[in-house]
């Protein structure tokens, strides 16, 4: 099977997508005639031409609104935002036209959108410009809202939410781009709303998706020596969320810890918490563990920015918590 | 001044009463002494007599119903009063009352039965476990008082339940498996369990699996016994029972033998001054052990008509707890049924238990090597081993097969 990056498969399934429908459309910063800012739609415009790949002013609140608008005159629309930091100015226009248009319509109007765009903690860039996200999207509804970890889901998700009638908040990663894995040659989609187990175990049960699976993947592989086995479950999709595979999950391990890169409070760890706990609660050997980016915004000390993140020693330490072995 | 009338103790063991009969209804004067209510408690149906005086307001706990002691089930008064003030006192009340049924001081007096029960009133004594924990120690009929949690703040947790599990394999001691739980088909019939139902089942477990049982057996030419009861129903021109012979057999058997009349306290043995024998007695629901009393300085004849009151009560389900309570040795005899022989639990206080078989003619080997035909009876003495050693049973037994053998032994 081919390996190639997170950025290719993005940019496969959106060239696959907008070669089988004229009405998928492509606009964002720099995403024509530059390739992307992190070069995700490269070789987009050459193909398509400006008509379906659209360079626009860096006013995030008016072209994710022509975006919003174009959805509801039928066309299909991917934004791009060049961060997700930068979609903070479109959140009116998120929050209150496209999450409620079919609502409010009565189902008149669709908006058939994807907004998508690097989100989360890099490197180097402060408070401002690296932050989790996620759960400003996560809380409304009427909104999709996925995180794929890896190059196979990223592909399959992204035609999924191109196809998709309702708004989809597609989160993607800077330091995530470069990632590489198998993606098969031809068509195939994931659903929206279905978890993965990225690895089976039999003795703690690890919650987690987007850029953490990484280090959840090394934690486990260092709990392994010492004769743990973790079961990994990628949420995949954060909204709709696919519980009965975390409950599955849990009710064979007895022991669950989240791991999110977001903030603690009143996030996508802390909600799976409470249902775990709420659901699984006769299966619970231990509380529930969250680890997540500590409650402040990003240092730019790189030491601090370090330390602040959800790290292979936090996710070890608190698989030992619920295990009872420290 | 309307005032509530409360569920009491009628028995020394109950939590709840069950009304099963109001014998006044809302409206009617009531006398002090006047029988209220039938209630019944875990082993019998008792009569509620009033203590109170006035006219029966209002019924609180209807029949069929169920009360905790302490509770009100009903407000007596003058006729006419208005009761809204107490009744919203009532409602109060009974919000603020635990799930465990703690209202007032525990009567429980009987030993022998203990009931755990978690989440009592002080938190020091609360057993702290997971939810997984609880659920497999249920699953597993173990009892989490009786385990020491690893894990914070002592927590049970999964891995200490798996550590009992396999101490109690191991051992083969401890709680059985009691509560092993199998979904019922769909012709399967799933029965609640009586209170009556629930404390024989504790009490004979506690016996079986806290006393170390052992069992002695041997046979008794009933010849000479049933020879004098011949005697005896002639004279007195009416039947006494096997049942009461042996009663007073025994009865002679253990004054000669006093250790035989005792109960194991742990630290101390305590023998009782008083012959009291239980003789167990079978009911539709369910057994009941009906004791008489101080056998040892009573004769058959007043021992045979106690008895037979006794059984008459059991059968109806009216007696009252010093009747069924407390016996310091149990006969149980099911010779009736044509069993040869059969081992038998001990009923706690007591420390044996008595198990009679059926009387027979049998070919019998007598004087050297004649084979003659005799009737006999096969006795099997279980006894609690911490309380009565082997060779003290085997004397017992044997003095007590010599008496049957030739009553005028009671004499000598």
């Amino acid at each position: 099977m081919p390996i190639i990056t997170y950025r290719d498969a993005l940019r496969e399934a959106m060239d696959e997508e907008m070669a089988r429908d004229e009405n998928v459309i492509l606009l964002g910063e720099e995403v024509a005639e530059y390739n992307g800012a992190y070069k995700v739609s490269q070789g987009l415009w050459d193909k398509y031409g400006s008509g379906r790949v659209i360079d626009t002013p860096i006013t995030e609140e008016g072209f994710t609104g022509v975006g919003i608008g174009a959805a509801m005159a039928g066309l299909r629309p991917i934004v791009e935002w060049m961060t997700v930091n930068f979609s903070i100015m479109a959140l009116d226009q998120v929050i209150n036209n496209a999450a409620k248009m079919r609502y409010m319509s009565g189902g008149q109007f669709n908006v058939p959108i994807v907004f998508r765009g690097p989100n989360g903690p890099a490197e180097y860039l402060a408070a401002q410009h690296s932050q989790a996200l996620q759960t400003l999207f996560v809380h409304i509804p009427g909104l999709k809202v996925v995180a794929p970890a890896t190059p196979y889901d990223a592909k399959g998700l992204l035609k999924s939410a191109i196809r998709d009638d309702n708004p989809v908040i597609f989160l993607e990663g800077e330091l995530m781009y470069q990632w590489k894995g198998e993606v098969p040659d031809g068509e195939y989609l994931i659903p929206i709303g279905k978890a993965d187990i990225k690895r089976e175990g039999e003795d703690v049960t690890i919650v987690t998706y987007s850029k953490p699976l990484r280090v959840v993947e090394e934690a486990a592989a260092e709990l392994a020596k010492r004769g743990i086995e973790a079961e990994i479950v990628d949420l995949r999709s954060l909204r709709p969320l696919d519980e009965e595979t975390i409950y599955r999950s849990v009710k064979k391990t007895n022991r669950c810890v989240v791991v999110d890169e977001s903030w603690p409070m009143v996030s996508v760890a802390s909600h799976v918490g409470w249902m775990v706990s709420r659901n699984c609660f006769d299966d619970l050997d231990a509380p529930v563990e969250l680890v997540t980016s500590e409650d402040v915004p990003m240092p730019y000390n790189h030491r601090l920015e370090l330390a602040v993140q959800p790290s292979v020693e936090k996710v070890i330490k608190a698989v030992q918590k619920v295990m009872y072995l420290v | 001044m309307a005032e509530k009338i409360l569920m009491i103790a009628l028995s020394p063991t109950m939590k709840t009463g069950l009304i099963s009969k109001w014998e006044k209804k809302e409206g009617e004067k009531v006398e002090s002494g006047d029988l209220l209510c039938q209630v019944e408690t875990d082993k019998a149906t008792m009569d509620y007599e009033s203590i109170q005086e006035g006219t029966l307001l209002k019924i609180l706990v209807h029949e069929g119903e169920q009360a905790r002691i302490g509770s009100p089930i009903a407000i007596i008064g003058e006729g006419g009063e208005d009761i809204s003030d107490l009744l919203s006192d009532i409602e109060t009340d009974m919000e603020g009352i635990t799930d465990d049924g703690k209202i007032g001081p525990e009567e429980d007096t009987t030993s022998s039965i203990s009931i755990t029960e978690t989440g009592e009133e002080s938190s020091g004594d609360r057993v702290i476990a997971s939810p997984l924990a609880r659920r497999m120690a249920q699953q597993q009929g173990i009892d989490l008082s009786l385990i020491k949690g690893s894990g914070p703040r002592g927590r049970i947790i999964k891995r200490d339940i798996l550590e009992a599990v396999a101490r109690l394999e191991k051992s083969n001691l401890g709680m059985p498996k009691t509560t092993s739980q199998i979904l019922p088909t769909s012709s399967d019939e799933v029965i609640q369990v009586s209170t009556k139902r629930r404390i024989i089942a504790e009490r004979l477990a506690e016996s079986k699996y806290s006393a170390p049982h052992y069992y002695l057996r041997l046979k008794v030419l009933s010849d000479n016994f049933m020879e004098a009861r011949k005697l005896l129903n002639i004279t007195l021109n009416k039947k006494v029972s096997v049942n009461a012979f042996i009663v007073k057999f025994v009865a002679e058997a253990i004054k000669r033998h006093p250790i035989m009349n005792s109960t194991w306290q742990g630290e101390t043995i305590l023998r009782h001054a008083s012959i009291d024998i239980g003789l167990a007695v079978a009911q539709n629901d369910g057994l009941i052990t009906p004791v008489v009393r101080d056998c040892g300085n009573k004769g058959i004849i007043e021992i045979d008509r106690e008895l037979k009151e006794l059984i008459d009560k059991a059968l109806n389900n009216q007696l009252t707890p010093s009747e069924y309570s407390g016996a310091t040795f149990t006969i149980s005899n099911l010779g009736s049924y044509g069993i040869e022989e059969f081992t038998a639990i001990i009923n706690p206080p007591g420390s044996a238990i008595l198990a009679i078989g059926k009387m027979g003619k049998e070919p019998t080997i007598v004087d050297g090597d004649k084979i003659e035909i005799r009737t006999l009876m096969t006795l099997t003495l279980s006894c609690d081993h911490r309380v009565i050693d082997g060779a003290v049973g085997a004397a017992f037994l044997k003095d007590l097969k010599d008496i049957m053998e030739n009553p005028i032994r009671v004499l000598y």
